[in-house]
């Protein structure tokens, strides 16, 4: 029988629990929790959604005005360490 | 487009690696081209500006190129110039004098992060809700109002995508340190998008 578990114990594993790192007594306290807790099942549910969203987002490109600015800038050191030697 | 930061390219860019380091040019190019977005958006997510976040990311990859040759083959490339552009966006952060709260100690819990303001079931896909760029515009915002130490700690971990592990290196920080600022991120981020994407109709403790 795993020991009951208060609202803020939850929350302070529910970070790992999402990330499946908690090892699996502890996680079975969790689940418990969970199925009992209508409140902490939502916080969960939300914040597993959160990740997803913010996980699924690629990045937007870089604009071409600050690629090519970066690879002049580039060009320049290669010229100048050239220079150098 | 090469998809960035994926794990099927790992050989492949030590690969390229190697060659930028004999010199080679275009293989230099080629780890821009696969890392400057994930980069632009690091930068701007520390430093939530724009022009702030282009300069780094030229900092960023100039100073990878001058110091290419100290860069060791155990860890990767990319984690390697995530840290440089972490440093790269505190420093910058620093250097703008309006700012003088640049830290990145966590401020002192008052146990209010855990504590969830607003709690109500959300849509089965609620990112379907909106239109895409009105969706990034809507987490970029929410990202950008979390205080230094944990927009930092969840732009690595839940938008970069690194390890608690190299997150930790890159910022300096122990894992537990991590994980703890990571969760207040997470949190806030959820009570902060529960306005957005909350079933309709729905009121909190409707489900009940």
């Amino acid at each position: 029988m795993t020991p009951l578990l208060t609202c803020k114990q939850f929350l302070d594993e529910l970070s790992d629990y999402l990330d499946e790192t908690t090892a699996s007594e502890v996680r079975e306290s969790l689940e418990r929790h969970l199925s009992e807790c209508p409140n902490c099942w939502v916080i969960c549910d939300t914040t597993r959604k959160t990740i997803q969203i913010y996980r699924g987002m690629d990045p937007v490109p870089v604009p071409d005005a600050v690629h090519t600015r970066l690879m002049a800038a580039l060009e320049k050191k290669k010229q100048a360490a050239r220079a150098k030697r | 487009m090469i998809e960035s930061s994926s794990g099927a390219g790992v050989f492949d860019e030590a690969a390229l690696v190697a060659r930028a380091k004999a010199g080679d040019q275009a293989a230099f190019a080629e780890l821009i081209s696969r890392y400057e977005r994930n980069i632009l958006r690091l930068a701007r997510n520390i430093t939530r500006n724009q022009e702030d976040a282009e300069d780094v990311l030229q900092d960023a990859f100039l100073k990878a190129y001058e110091h290419l040759d100290q860069f060791q083959g155990n860890s990767k490339f990319y984690t390697w110039i995530v840290r440089i552009a972490v440093n790269e966006s505190l420093m910058r952060l620093r250097k703008r004098k309006s700012d003088k709260t640049v830290s990145m100690d966590a401020p002192v819990e008052t146990g209010e992060e855990t504590v969830a303001r607003e709690i109500a079931v959300w849509e089965e896909n609620p990112e379907e809700r909106y239109g895409r760029e009105e969706l990034r515009a809507i987490l970029e915002k929410a990202v950008e109002s979390l205080a230094l130490p944990y927009r930092t700690v969840f732009a690595l971990r839940d938008i970069e995508e690194l390890s608690t592990e190299e997150t930790a290196a890159a910022l300096g920080l122990s894992v537990p340190a991590v994980k703890s600022r990571l969760l207040r991120a997470r949190l806030q981020l959820r009570d902060k998008l529960t306005r957005f994407f909350k079933r309709k109709g729905d009121d909190a403790f409707a489900y009940l």
